[in-house]
């Protein structure tokens, strides 16, 4: 990662300046490429996923990832379709295999583009569920910590009680004991990650309390859940933004791991954590199963970590004093 | 003023920069001083004027990158420090100028004990036997006032109080015999009660070792107590240097006068507090000319254009403002 | 002192109390009828699913089974639906097997986190940092299946070696130095596996914790003081920089229990993960709850000692 020069101590140097210009959060975002590149990586990724839903849906999408050629299994991409075996709505859209053929002749490229969508839903709905619900009880133990410590008590211990669990293990327990769907996977995921926002949250409540505007703002007599909502959330945002980022990038690889062992998102929709696992058994023979949704995967969960990383310089505090 | 005393340290047009984001601070800005064998040196200024990090690359404290030593030259005893490499360097720090610095409460490393840190400053110097080590160690606690010594070194730094690690910080300085001792606002993050009682040590100790003293501070009463010399360093220059007496019965540079002015002691009860206006300039931005000019009542147009150079009055009293220096020589 | 550890110990007791109530719902209220396995199998006769309810006391209502079943589990008598075995043997069994994979994956993660985390944070920004920190984010990025299968790939075509299960099947009574190096030629590819990414996440907490501590006062005052640059780094900012890592050691406790369920899939490795993996999809109660009560003793214990380690090893919370 490229570290500014800026972040090493300077003694002796005043921090308000009247007359340097002051940098916006655009600014700061331009400075740190890697993050910069994330988040492109990320925009493509997410006109890719609404695209291949388009384009993969309906009853007569442009790019078909269910129809089966069986005569067709198993070719290498960049293959040209035997033409005369296929009638006219089996020939891929952009006449050659773009990513091969599964073991079933489906169109891998128009899998995949199905699949984008699937692994899009699932992190950010997951991580959606999982950063209310922390935002929720780690801001009522934080601002009520002090004078209620039973509700803190209460609320840290359950999390304690949650943490006991082994994350992926308790996960897979509970889609394995479920109705196959994507929707309960995207909440059991999102049921299991709240905690380490919970933590964060009622560890910024908890400095924030003491500051002196939310002193002001109940002298003012304003209502506990004003104050909360408005004056305090905004400022403990920070952490729970580069932590929930992080965390789609944890939940699409959760999601693909739950759909390697066979608990992901039923068929026939793809998924990218099902062309992997469906590709296993021809390693060798077809590599090109493994290696095009294993890539995929690691290209957009490594945009996303690399945009926490980013985001987590650039919200720094210490970090925007110096250079503003 | 003793002429006749060596110079021990010589800080000659000494330019540090910093590469931050996208600019240039020019911490300090050719910025010149020296230290006479047994004499104080107060280096004064606000923050933000370069004083600290000048002192702290005579050492080769300051990282580089980002910083930069962009000119001039230290020199001590004959050598230009900052010719040196590094093992050079090592030989100089704590054994023949050591420093003490601002925070006592995070300048001492929690996991060691008071007997281990001031026991490595000797060691890391001179071969030792374990008991002398001891023996030196105790003496250096006791020389500082530290009440029970012994039991001090079996200490951690959070069993003591300010005051008292601030008294170790200079136990640990004072280790090898230094010949000159930089003292970076030892006394700001301490009660006034305390401060007086560092004050004090200082005094006695340089008294005791004909210690050579760079003492930076930006509190004038300090300086009232110790100074043989003052120099005062405004936007990374010296702007005034001179005797302690000439500097406060007759400063010549209008930032000192306003400094002088702006003491709270100074002012008669019930009038208004005098301030200088505006703020100390951030070193990327430095106005043109004469670093002060923007707050300065006695600006003229040559003031925002031409950099002023030293003017010399009696007794090695020196200052960058050629218009008192103007007004001076026309009453002449 | 003293004090503080009892607290510590009712409290976890407490916790663990909630978790066994918690997992226990968990899993009963779920829909499905237990060890559906085999409901074809013959043996299942109407008798023997009677006899079934009545040994497991299916009939009564949850706070009574609950009792019971924790009471077998404390005991040892707790068998599994699935095959009859007693719970805590076929625990036992396949915790032998997974533990040579933890105990090397965990040296590999350990020993070799350090270094890169220090030296990365001593040259920060140069090439090796940059290097490592990007290899850093690659390994947490990469799926583990499909890292497993590049790996796989990469050796069995490079090297013709066979590297799936605990040992080559047919190796038969080849001399022992054979076995023992068959064995640990299985073992390292998961090992390894394994250990990437441990070695990802905890270098980057190493370095961040190492400059940290680099900026530190009290580094400058070492500085100032004459201390060579080594030791500068070593003895003074190491030693801080490290307290941390101490008491995280106590949290590597679950992880005997954990045993990455892809990992032992891919390389058909019989150990806990699977054995989990197993019971969940046989609907095996007891193992799934035994499992869990394991882990939850060794999550609250791992806490417990990590807690103790702090106290031992930082100077400012022990007097």
């Amino acid at each position: 990662m490229m570290r500014d020069a800026a972040d090493t101590v300077t003694p002796g140097f005043q921090v308000d300046d009247p007359v340097a210009p002051q940098q916006g959060f655009g600014q700061l975002l331009k400075q740190n490429r890697l993050a910069m590149i994330g988040l492109a990586v990320f925009v493509v990724f997410f006109c890719i996923a609404l695209l291949g839903l388009g384009l993969t849906s309906g009853r007569n999408p442009t790019f078909d990832p269910a129809v089966v050629r069986l005569q067709e299994k198993l070719r290498p991409p960049l293959s040209k379709p035997n033409l005369e075996t296929l009638s006219t709505e089996e020939v891929p859209r952009l006449g050659v295999y773009l990513f091969g053929t599964d073991d079933l002749g489906r169109d891998v490229f128009a899998r995949m583009l199905q699949g984008a969508w699937v692994s899009l839903t699932v992190g950010f709905v997951a991580v959606g569920i999982s950063v209310f619900i922390g935002i929720f009880m780690g801001g009522i133990a934080g601002y009520f910590g002090q004078s209620h410590t039973s509700i803190d008590t209460l609320i840290m211990r359950f999390v304690d009680i949650m943490l006991c669990f082994p994350s992926f293990f308790l996960i897979l327990t509970v889609v394995a004991l479920l109705p196959a769907s994507m929707y309960n996977i995207m909440i059991v995921i999102g049921l299991t990650s709240w905690m380490g926002t919970t933590r964060f949250v009622r560890a910024e409540f908890l400095s924030l309390r003491e500051q002196d505007f939310v002193t002001a703002a109940r002298a003012l007599g304003v209502s506990n859940f004003r104050i909360i909502f408005r004056h305090m959330i905004p400022n403990a945002m920070a952490p729970v933004l580069v932590s929930a980022t992080i965390g789609i990038a944890t939940a699409i690889l959760t999601e693909a791991g739950l759909s390697f062992l066979g608990f992901g998102v039923p068929p026939p929709h793809a998924t990218w954590g099902g062309i992997l696992s469906d590709g296993k058994r021809f390693i060798f023979d077809a590599p090109w199963l493994t290696f095009a949704p294993g890539f995929a995967i690691l290209i957009v969960v490594l945009s996303f970590n690399l945009f926490g990383e980013g985001l987590r310089d650039i919200l720094n505090p210490k970090l925007r004093e110096r250079q503003g | 003023m003793d002429n006749r005393r060596d110079i021990l340290l010589s800080v000659q047009d000494l330019k540090v920069h910093f590469h931050l984001n996208q600019r240039l601070a020019r911490a300090v800005d050719g910025a010149s001083y020296e230290v006479r064998k047994g004499e104080t040196v107060c280096l004064v200024g606000e923050s933000g004027c370069g004083k600290t990090v000048s002192a702290l690359s005579m050492l080769g404290l300051i990282p580089q990158p980002p910083g930069e030593i962009a000119g001039g030259q230290v020199l001590f005893k004959g050598r230009n420090l900052l010719d040196l490499g590094d093992d050079e360097m090592r030989k100089i720090r704590g054994n023949h100028i050591a420093m003490v610095f601002q925070e006592p409460m995070t300048s001492l490393n929690p996991v060691f004990t008071i007997g281990d840190q001031v026991q490595e400053a000797i060691m890391v110097h001179e071969k030792v036997s374990e008991r002398e080590l001891r023996q030196r160690s105790v003496q250096l606690l006791e020389d500082v006032g530290l009440p029970a010594p012994e039991e001090r070194l079996a200490d951690y730094p959070h069993q003591l109080s300010g005051g008292q690690r601030q008294r170790v910080m200079i136990a640990m300085a004072l280790a090898c015999n230094p010949e000159v001792v930089i003292a970076d606002e030892p006394t700001t993050a301490l009660d006034v009660t305390i401060q007086a009682q560092i004050l004090n040590l200082f005094g006695e100790l340089q008294r005791e070792r004909d210690l050579s003293l760079l003492y930076i501070t930006h509190d004038l009463g300090v300086v009232a107590n110790i100074a043989d010399r003052i120099y005062i360093m405004y936007a990374g220059i010296i702007v005034e240097q001179g005797s302690a007496p000439e500097i406060f019965h007759d400063p010549r540079h209008p930032y000192t006068q306003g400094l002088l002015a702006s003491l709270p002691n100074r002012a008669k009860r019930g009038t208004r507090l005098h301030s200088i206006p505006g703020t100390v300039p951030d070193p990327a931005y430095k106005p043109g000319g004469c670093p002060f000019h923007p707050r300065c009542n006695l600006a003229i147009e040559t003031c925002q254009s031409r950099f002023p150079d030293m003017c010399d009055y009696d007794n090695g009293h020196q200052s960058r403002c050629p218009v008192l220096y103007g007004q001076e020589t026309d009453r002449k | 002192m003293l004090s503080f550890i009892g607290r510590s110990i009712v409290q976890k007791t407490i916790t663990l109390f909630f978790v066994s109530v918690v997992s226990f719902l968990i899993i009963h209220l779920a829909p499905g009828a237990p060890s559906q396995v085999d409901p074809l199998n013959p043996k299942f006769t109407p008798e023997m699913v009677e006899r079934f309810r009545k040994e497991f006391h299916l009939d009564e209502p949850l706070h009574i089974q609950y009792t019971y079943f924790y009471r077998d589990l404390l005991t040892g008598k707790t068998v599994s639906w699935k095959d009859n075995q007693s719970v805590l043997g076929k625990i036992w069994e396949r915790f032998l097997n997974s533990l040579p994979l933890f105990i090397v994956g965990t040296i590999i993660t350990w020993t070799l986190s350090f270094p890169i985390g220090i030296r990365s944070a001593i040259f920060r920004g140069g090439l090796y940092d940059r290097s490592a920190t990007f290899f850093s984010y690659l390994l947490i990025s990469i799926p583990g299946f499909f890292f497993a299968y590049i790996l796989i790939i990469f050796v069995v075509t490079q090297f013709h070696v066979p590297v799936i299960g605990l040992k080559t099947f047919g190796i038969g009574d080849a001399a022992w130095p054979r076995l023992f190096m068959d064995r640990v030629w299985h073992l390292l590819l998961p090992s390894i596996l394994g250990a990437t990414g441990g070695i990802a996440i905890l270098s980057r907490y190493v370095r961040s914790q190492m400059l940290e501590v680099e900026g530190q006062d009290y580094v400058r005052t070492a500085r100032a003081k004459g201390v060579p640059e080594e030791q500068v780094h070593y003895k003074h900012a190491l030693r801080n920089a490290l307290l941390p890592f101490v008491t995280m050691f106590g949290l590597i406790l679950p992880g005997l229990i954990g045993g990455s369920v892809i990992i032992e899939s891919i390389f058909s490795w019989p150990g806990m993960g699977r054995m989990a993996f197993e019971a969940i999809l046989a609907r095996d109660y007891p193992v799934i709850l035994t499992v869990n009560f394991i882990s939850a003793v060794l999550v609250l214990a791992g806490t417990f000692v990590s807690d103790l380690l702090y106290l031992v090893v930082d100077p400012r919370i022990r007097l």
